[in-house]
């Protein structure tokens, strides 16, 4: 429960950040979650990873979906030398999900160290 | 374990978001790139988006509603004209701003703020051309008339409203790409489009490449492989034209012979980025006695490099003043190629030389005095700073002479002496307001007010067609150009001496024109515009073969119809290859060929002559030509750091077809004398070396060999937002002239008839966003030939019918 509620906020807040702010706002929002949800960092990390991980995952295959993988077979060429729109979806949201992962480990195992 | 935890986690977490943010790992910051809110997939547009809208805009003074039709064609109808070009601003930005920016900044020398110091070079080229300058001249024009700075001031506003307007996930894919932001849109950028335009279309010469080629060969030769007249033009104003006699006799000044004519030295270093000499186009006009509604049909095909997005972009301009439909430039306000309620008009390149260089003598590396006239003269100087990303700026400093900026020194070719320098002075660099001739061409009722535009143009020199719907075609071949004595500009020139200016512009009444001829219709496709009895003399860049395919079909034709002119710009056939294969033919010698050799001889022998996509022939055929081509000149012509023009492929040609024994024929490098058998089989044994391997990765079909691309502006940086191996046929010398990457850039047929019935196409999409449906949907239409009926909308009322509609308002 612990999990998929941490899940959630961290999605929501890097969508919110996101709104207004550069992509790199999602580290906030991985910190924030891993600083208030008290958790083992693994499950931490997990959390943020698969909450943004879904967000970015989603949201970019929703609008290559109604964009008939236009771009994302452009993109994906461009980036990874070959036309495959779901691996280019999968990549971001790989970014996403390791980028909001990684700072909430970061921020759970530095309140690990602190509480002692 | 918890320290190593928090570091390992910590560690982890700054490297990647370090990468992904940066350009400086990865050549992408992936982060931000492929962010889903910000990035790329902003860019992803619906394949169903909905393009209504309701704006309102402080600078509208009435209502403008856009009627946005299937294709995304917008159907402008304006309340005041201004309006309208504010209103055409907002849309050219909403579609293409990355393209119009990236256009003007590369007029003006400023790539390398874009991508860094590989493009020094380039901006320094256009720096010390003087575009900048010229531009600068250009809006100082236009802003002297009413008409034409209100018009600009209200289509440079309309861009800014989108510019302002546009949140950071929209802005175009390229900016995200490259990694900047656009700036403001200015007046000064249109005026750099128009002299963009003119670099490609009247920047081409030859000057230091003939001025060698006379001193290696000596003038007999010179003339001889450098003709100015071919044996086979068919020149724009029919042949036996009488013209006026010459307004003055000009002579060459008495020093030319030993200063002009009889140089000393050579000239030792190479030019870069000149402009493709391909670049032209095809036009003509019929008159209604030769077509089946009785009404004159206008055709135009201007031939560009092919780019995405598309240099042109389709719109319709209706106000209380015209009601104009075709391509406009995405860069300046108004319709460039198109038509009215009342007359139709196109453009061809004339291709007349406007740009001479003069060897100007510096007191000394200063460059702050010249020798001129018996004195010491002082240069104005101009200083060009070019911002560079990630790097120092450069300085730049140009000196300008009474002809203009001194291009090329040694601080920019170090090949040069530091005693040697070349003076650019080009038509381009004179006051003009081009732009005029547009506004007033759109609102144009008939020829008299055709003739008013027109006026108004003086550079790139253009063959103007016009056809009305009551029943008048014309042409004009407008511009200014140099009044010169023979020769004259040919070679570079001494700049010592005012006697070798140029003396004034040959009166625009004198310039070749056609209205209304017997033979009922009129055409260019950039040949010499005038045959030997015109009275100037009119140096230049010309094509020859084109102009007779035209000229052949459209006398047989009859009964004319709009599907007629759209085959007609798409014909294939190759009426080089009927004059020049009975030589290759002819001159063979079997015996001494190969199994494959005797292969690719006789798909020649049994070609049809038509370049199609799917025939093997004409790539055969070309391959041997050119191989000719360089067994014959490159012994005498290819000298190392010594640029030397190349002869044109009708000099070839018509030297054999008069002499089988042309004194160039023979290898100088070898101790046999060579014939024109020898030389023909060789070049065939040449070609089918190249042909054999072609054959082998399956690319002898000439539209496989061809590879049509089209290339994104970024050209083989974006190759993943390129078009390419469109299998079409045609090719240099060919109606449908499309080459590699080069070719068509817009066809148009538009028939005179009420209502008007026209017909259109260009390589491209309307949006220029890789990411949008309308990116390249018109280009499988246009590769295969095939064209969309133009939609004149006459009332707002028939709106009802479009897609979408934006409508604008003033608050």
């Amino acid at each position: 429960m612990k999990f998929i509620v941490s899940a959630i906020i961290t999605a929501a807040l890097a969508f919110g950040f996101g709104l207004y702010f550069p992509w790199w706002t999602i580290v906030i929002a991985g910190m924030l979650t891993g600083f208030l949800i008290p958790q083992h960092w693994g499950l931490s990390f997990l959390a943020a990873f698969t909450g943004v991980f879904l967000l970015w995952g989603l949201i970019a295959l929703f609008i290559s979906v109604s964009n008939d993988h236009i771009l994302a077979k452009r993109i994906s060429m461009l980036v990874i030398k070959n036309s495959s729109p779901y691996l280019i979806i999968l990549m971001t949201a790989l970014i996403g999900g390791l980028t909001a992962g990684l700072s909430a480990s970061t921020a759970r195992s530095l309140l690990n160290l602190i509480k002692k | 374990m918890k320290y190593f935890i928090f570091l390992v986690s910590l560690l982890m977490n700054t490297a990647l978001v370090y990468v992904l943010g940066t350009r400086s790992v990865l050549p992408l910051p992936l982060g931000s790139f492929l962010s889903v809110q910000e990035g790329v997939w902003q860019n992803a547009e619906p394949v169903d988006a909905d393009f209504n809208a309701s704006l309102r805009f402080d600078s509208l003074k009435g209502k403008v509603d856009v009627f946005l039709d299937d294709r995304l064609v917008p159907h402008v109808f304006a309340e005041q004209e201004n309006d309208a070009y504010f209103v055409q601003g907002y849309l050219h930005a909403k579609f293409r701003l990355w393209q119009m920016e990236f256009q003007t900044h590369a007029a003006a020398g400023r790539v390398s703020e874009i991508v860094g110091e590989k493009a020094i070079h380039f901006d320094r080229n256009q720096r010390r051309m003087g575009i900048v300058y010229a531009a600068e001249n250009a809006l100082a024009s236009m802003e002297n008339d009413p008409q034409t700075i209100s018009a600009i001031d209200a289509y440079t506003a309309g861009v800014n409203s989108y510019i302002s307007s546009l949140k950071t996930g929209e802005l175009p894919i390229e900016y995200k790409l490259l990694g900047y932001q656009p700036e403001k849109w200015t007046n000064l950028k249109s005026a750099l489009f128009t002299k963009q335009m003119t670099q490609t279309l009247a920047g081409y010469d030859r000057d230091f490449e003939f001025t060698n080629a006379l001193k290696l060969l000596g003038e007999e030769n010179f003339r001889i492989l450098y003709p100015s007249l071919p044996d086979s033009l068919y020149p724009v104003i029919a042949k036996g034209t009488v013209y006026n006699k010459p307004l003055a006799v000009l002579n060459p000044p008495a020093s030319a012979d030993s200063l002009y004519f009889k140089r000393t030295d050579t000239i030792q270093f190479v030019e870069d980025f000149k402009p493709n000499p391909s670049n032209g186009s095809n036009s003509w006009a019929v008159s209604g006695n030769k077509t089946q509604s009785g009404k004159p049909i206008l055709s135009n095909d201007p031939h560009l490099g092919l780019t995405l997005p598309s240099i042109w972009f389709e719109i319709q301009l209706k106000t209380p003043s015209f009601n104009a439909y075709g391509v406009s430039f995405p860069g300046l306000p108004g319709v460039v190629i198109g038509f009215n309620d009342s007359i139709s008009f196109g453009f061809t390149n004339a291709g007349r030389d406007v740009k001479d260089y003069y060897e100007i003598q510096f007191r000394d590396t200063d460059k702050k005095e010249y020798w001129f006239d018996s004195s010491w003269n002082p240069t104005s100087r101009r200083l060009e700073q070019i911002y560079i990303k990630n790097a120092k700026t450069v300085e730049d400093t140009v000196a300008y002479t009474v002809f203009g900026p001194v291009m090329y020194d040694k601080s920019f070719k170090t090949d040069l002496t530091a005693e040697k320098a070349y003076s650019l002075k080009w038509v381009a660099h004179d006051t003009s307001n081009i732009l005029k001739m547009w506004l007033l061409l759109n609102r144009a009722n008939n020829y008299t007010d055709y003739l008013e535009a027109i006026g108004h143009f003086n550079v790139p020199g253009q063959n103007m067609i016009f056809a009305s719907k009551s029943g008048d075609i014309a042409l004009w071949q407008q511009g200014n150009f140099p009044l010169r004595w023979n020769d004259q500009g040919l070679f570079v020139m001494p700049g010592t001496d005012s006697s070798y200016m140029w003396k004034g512009y040959i009166p625009h009444e004198e310039n070749p024109h056609g209205f209304n001829p017997v033979e009922g219709y009129l055409s260019s496709a950039n040949q010499r515009a005038a045959d030997a009895s015109y009275p100037y003399f009119m140096p230049g860049s010309y094509e020859v073969y084109r102009a007779i395919t035209i000229n052949r079909k459209l006398a047989a034709m009859n009964n004319i119809t709009a599907k007629d002119m759209q085959l007609l710009q798409n014909n294939n056939y190759n009426v080089f290859a009927e004059d020049a294969r009975p030589i290759l033919l002819r001159y063979t010698i079997k015996e001494q060929l190969s199994v494959d050799e005797k292969k690719y001889l006789s798909l020649v022998t049994s070609w049809n002559l038509m370049n199609d996509a799917t025939e093997k022939a004409p790539t055969c055929f070309t391959a041997w030509w050119d191989s000719l081509h360089a067994e014959v000149f490159n012994d005498d012509l290819v000298q190392d750091k010594m640029p030397i023009a190349k002869p044109e492929k009708f000099v070839l040609l018509e030297a054999l077809e008069r002499d089988s024994s042309f004194k160039f024929i023979d290898n100088n490098n070898t101790p046999n004398k060579e014939d024109l058998y020898q030389m023909v089989t060789v070049a065939l044994q040449k070609a089918s070396k190249m042909l054999a391997s072609l054959e082998k990765e399956n690319k002898l079909e000439w539209g496989q060999y061809k590879n049509t691309t089209v290339y994104h502006l970024l050209k083989t940086n974006a190759m993943a937002f390129a078009r390419e191996g469109l299998m079409n046929g045609g090719g240099n010398g060919i109606i449908n002239a499309t080459q590699h990457d080069h070719g068509p850039s817009w066809r148009m047929v538009v028939e005179m008839t009420s209502p008007t019935n026209a017909y259109g196409v260009y390589p491209g999409g309307q949006s220029g966003n890789p990411g949008s449906k309308f990116y390249d949907n018109f280009i499988a239409q246009w590769a295969k030939g095939a064209y969309y009926k133009l939609w004149f909308m006459e009332a707002a009322e028939d709106g009802a019918t479009c897609k979408w509609k934006m409508s604008f308002a003033s608050k």
